[in-house]
């Protein structure tokens, strides 16, 4: 039988017995509840409650509306706090960022701080730009160099990579872009099949992965008269050309035969985006003081030494 | 149970679906619970109060202060033992070790924790004396409760809030001295140039304290507080409580009833309870006793004390009311003798939350010991997890963790164990300064972070495991080995 909370449960009240207690009228089956009031202070903060969200959602984006939320007496937005954040970190890193433009690149070791300031701006910056063909290690992959290592194309200390990120390779819209292009010895008939597989055979001969033998000593000639202009008599490589050292153990595209024949045949023509043209050259400076800290980077003085008698040969062979 | 039959309420009429505090004014009080009580009360505040102060000398490069938990440097400082993040396991033992005693506690002596320690009771204690120090004792505070807000009665509430205001603040000042070295924290405070967090930290607790001690007191210990639930799970027949012992109480009359009772002899005696209802005034959350076992007792022992003191005056023995086990509350009423009071406590469970008790803080005091202030991490680099280099060596990147637990500067080694042909440089060096063991200074109290280069030649360019061995170079020695791997383009060690 079921009491009527509404009417009838006034009439139903008693004490009850093993408790003590009053019992709110109601019973199902036999089941009665008992009256053990809340403290009237708990109903207090359950008002206070109710009076705070409804402050809130006046004061606070709440409603949802025809085209967008009410926008709330203190006009706060998760996008704008946001543009708040990121404007407080800029103000935050303003003198840092002055310091890094005035700084030129070859002096930031000075100040261990701002250097390694640079690097993790750098770090940042790279994910942003780089990892989309240097992958997010910078160890690149076929046709994009590692940066990691200690073989650069243009040049390995911090000025020369600051300058190949700022004009790009092979930008033709940038006059002052790294530009080289090897002749397609193949494709275009200056050595035929033989040839060219003569020419590989010596290649692969100063990298040391063959043996000489009778297809590397024709090739020999041919590399002196057709390659050694670019690649140096040894095939040292030079920076000034970006032509690759042919005698390490690093291959932009692959040592084996297969693929030097096709690089040989068809030539390769890699290229990079000039970045000065898209991003700031602090920006520039810090991606560059972070490719040169990734472990291959070279010093100043020592770059330059290289690079004076890669051109040499390059220039007499002329 | 043993608690009277119960009385219908006469309030019943009055109870609706919320209930209004009921004032509680304890009288003033002096017994032996009291005096325990009282001195409590000023230990527990004197360790609140002074802990901060105390100095504890660690040299030039670490604080001076012997109860310090630096959020800000992630250490935490205790007399001699310096916690670092890692090592929060020891602050989990001592929470596990306060749980345990509480349970060692609660099943012995039942709530005395409640009674005696818990802050809240020992800051609404202080609030009480407070209200008797300003209104008079509880006849007079129920009287001001009643009148009408004259001006003078005004007056009275301002001035004794305004000292809870005060106490509540010091209590929220103290509290943030626990986090900073206090004496430059309180020349800051003053002077305006401490954190916002401090003066946030301030202003909460000094009104949590205003509101939970000077006006919600036992409500918090009724309503808010789950411990008085936990706590009557650990109670057993074997617990201490303090106990109305009806038996010799009921049924209760005045002095006066009783006088008429002595006077017919041979008709049924009335029992010991005079009926005085001290122990109701003198209740700190407003409880009758004599109702039995209940959440709104917080065992302090005060109505142990009013009773005694009206029983010694009417000419009976003491201990109506008095700390007695379920289990001897049943042979009293047999007529038996009580339990010796040692045999309840050096019960078995007592013996084996002891026993937990102390091997957990011996545990704890051997880890503290032994444990090693002088620890390296290895973590390889997983892309690239290899660089061949121009001569076709090959190069495998790592982040170093020297960890220097001293509180002195530390030069130390990084030595190559296995990888032969192979040398380390880290990123600060020159690659062709490479070695087989680098010499590292680690500041006080820090983790250094190095990244280093392993450089194994051609020849010897395979894929391994080998290990770093860290090696702290001044007297005291002591170091650490962590096992890694080394990759090549033949891919990663077996």
């Amino acid at each position: 039988m079921m009491t009527d909370p509404h009417t009838g449960a006034n009439s139903r009240k008693r004490i009850d017995e093993p408790t003590g207690t009053e019992t709110m009228g109601h019973e199902w089956d036999g089941i009665e509840e008992l009256n053990t009031p809340l403290p009237r202070w708990w109903l207090w903060t359950f008002y206070a409650c109710i009076a705070f969200a409804i402050g809130y959602v006046i004061v606070y984006p709440a409603f949802p509306m025809l085209h967008s939320g009410s926008k709330g007496l203190w006009g706060w937005s998760s996008r704008g706090a946001l543009a708040a954040d990121i404007q407080a970190e800029d103000a935050r890193r303003g003198p840092q960022m002055a310091a890094l433009a005035a700084v030129p690149i070859e002096q930031l070791p000075n100040d261990p701080k701002l250097l390694r300031a640079a690097i993790d701006g750098g770090r940042a910056a790279f994910k942003v730009n780089c990892v989309q063909c240097h992958g997010a290690g910078a160890a690149g992959g076929k046709g994009y160099p590692n940066l990691n290592d200690d073989d650069w194309l243009w040049g390995g200390d911090a000025k020369a990579i600051e300058y190949t990120l700022t004009h790009g390779v092979r930008q033709d819209a940038d006059k002052q872009t790294r530009t080289s292009q090897m002749p397609a010895f193949g494709r275009d008939g200056i050595l035929n099949a033989a040839q060219v597989q003569d020419v590989v055979s010596h290649v692969r001969v100063i990298s040391g992965q063959d043996k000489p033998g009778a297809s590397a000593a024709r090739g020999t000639a041919l590399f002196a008269a057709n390659c050694a202009v670019c690649h140096g008599a040894g095939g040292e490589g030079s920076r000034s050309v970006g032509a690759p050292r042919l005698t390490d153990a690093i291959w932009l595209y692959g040592g084996d035969r297969a693929t030097l024949t096709e690089t040989v045949t068809n030539a390769r023509y890699g290229q990079m985006p000039n970045w000065g043209a898209r991003l700031s050259p602090v920006t520039i400076k810090m991606l560059a003081t972070y490719v040169h800290s990734l472990g291959g980077g070279e010093d100043a003085p020592a770059a330059s030494a290289p690079t004076a008698p890669a051109t040499a040969p390059a220039g007499t062979a002329k | 149970m043993n608690s009277p039959a119960p009385v219908p309420t006469d309030h019943a009429s009055e109870i609706g679906y919320y209930q209004k505090r009921k004032g509680v004014f304890p009288r003033k009080i002096d017994g032996r619970f009291r005096r325990f009580k009282w001195l409590m009360m000023a230990l527990c505040l004197l360790v609140y109060y002074a802990t901060p102060w105390l100095r504890w000398d660690r040299g030039p490069y670490a604080p001076n202060q012997a109860v310090l938990v630096d959020l800000a440097h992630r250490r935490f400082f205790m007399f001699a033992i310096e916690i670092w993040p890692q090592e929060f396991y020891f602050v989990a033992g001592l929470l596990i070790m306060a749980g345990i005693g509480l349970f060692l506690v609660t099943s012995a002596v039942g709530r005395a924790w409640c009674g005696y320690a818990c802050p809240q009771t020992v800051w609404t204690d202080l609030y009480q004396h407070v209200d008797r120090f300003i209104d008079g004792d509880r006849n007079a505070q129920i009287r001001l409760q009643a009148a009408p807000w004259t001006p003078a009665k005004i007056a009275r509430r301002l001035l004794k809030w305004s000292i809870y205001l005060t106490i509540a603040f010091w209590t929220g000042g103290a509290w943030i001295l626990y986090f900073a070295d206090a004496p430059t924290l309180t020349h800051d405070f003053w002077t305006g140039q401490a954190a916002a967090v401090a003066y946030a930290t301030v202003f909460v607790l000094t009104m949590t304290t205003f509101v939970l001690g000077g006006f919600m007191r036992e409500q918090v210990c009724i309503y808010m507080c789950p411990w008085p639930r936990i706590q009557t799970a650990m109670l057993d027949e074997k617990s201490l409580l303090v106990t109305y012992k009806d038996w010799r109480g009921e049924p209760r009359g005045s002095v006066k009833a009783h006088k008429a009772d002595d006077a017919k002899l041979g008709a049924e005696k009335l029992g010991d309870c005079i009926d005085c209802l001290q122990c109701v005034a003198v209740c700190p959350t407003g409880i009758d006793i004599r109702e039995g076992p209940q959440i709104g007792c917080i065992t302090c022992g005060l109505c142990i004390d009013a009773c005694d003191r009206a029983m010694v005056q009417t000419g009976r023995p003491r201990g109506l009311i008095d700390y007695a086990t379920l289990d001897d509350a049943v042979r009293e009423k047999r007529g038996e003798a009580p339990t010796p009071i040692l045999r309840t406590l050096l019960r078995p469970r007592m013996l084996v939350y002891l026993g937990v008790w102390s091997a957990l803080g011996l545990a704890m005091l051997f880890m503290l010991g032994a444990r090693t202030r002088i620890d390296v991490s290895v973590a390889k680099d997983r892309n690239p997890q290899f660089v061949t280099l121009s001569n076709g060596s090959v190069r495998n990147g790592y982040t170093i963790k020297l960890r220097n637990m001293e509180d002195r500067p530390r030069r130390m080694t990084l030595a190559l164990d296995g990888l032969p042909g192979g040398a380390l440089y880290d990123d600060e060096m020159d690659a062709a300064a490479a070695t087989r063991v680098l010499e590292l200074a680690v500041p006080a109290d820090a983790t250094r972070t190095v990244r280093v280069y392993a450089v194994a030649d051609r020849a010897h360019a395979v894929p391994q495991h080998f290990g770093m061995v860290l090696r702290a170079l001044d007297s005291e020695g002591g170091g650490a080995r962590r096992d890694t791997s080394f990759t090549t383009s033949q891919g990663d060690a077996p």
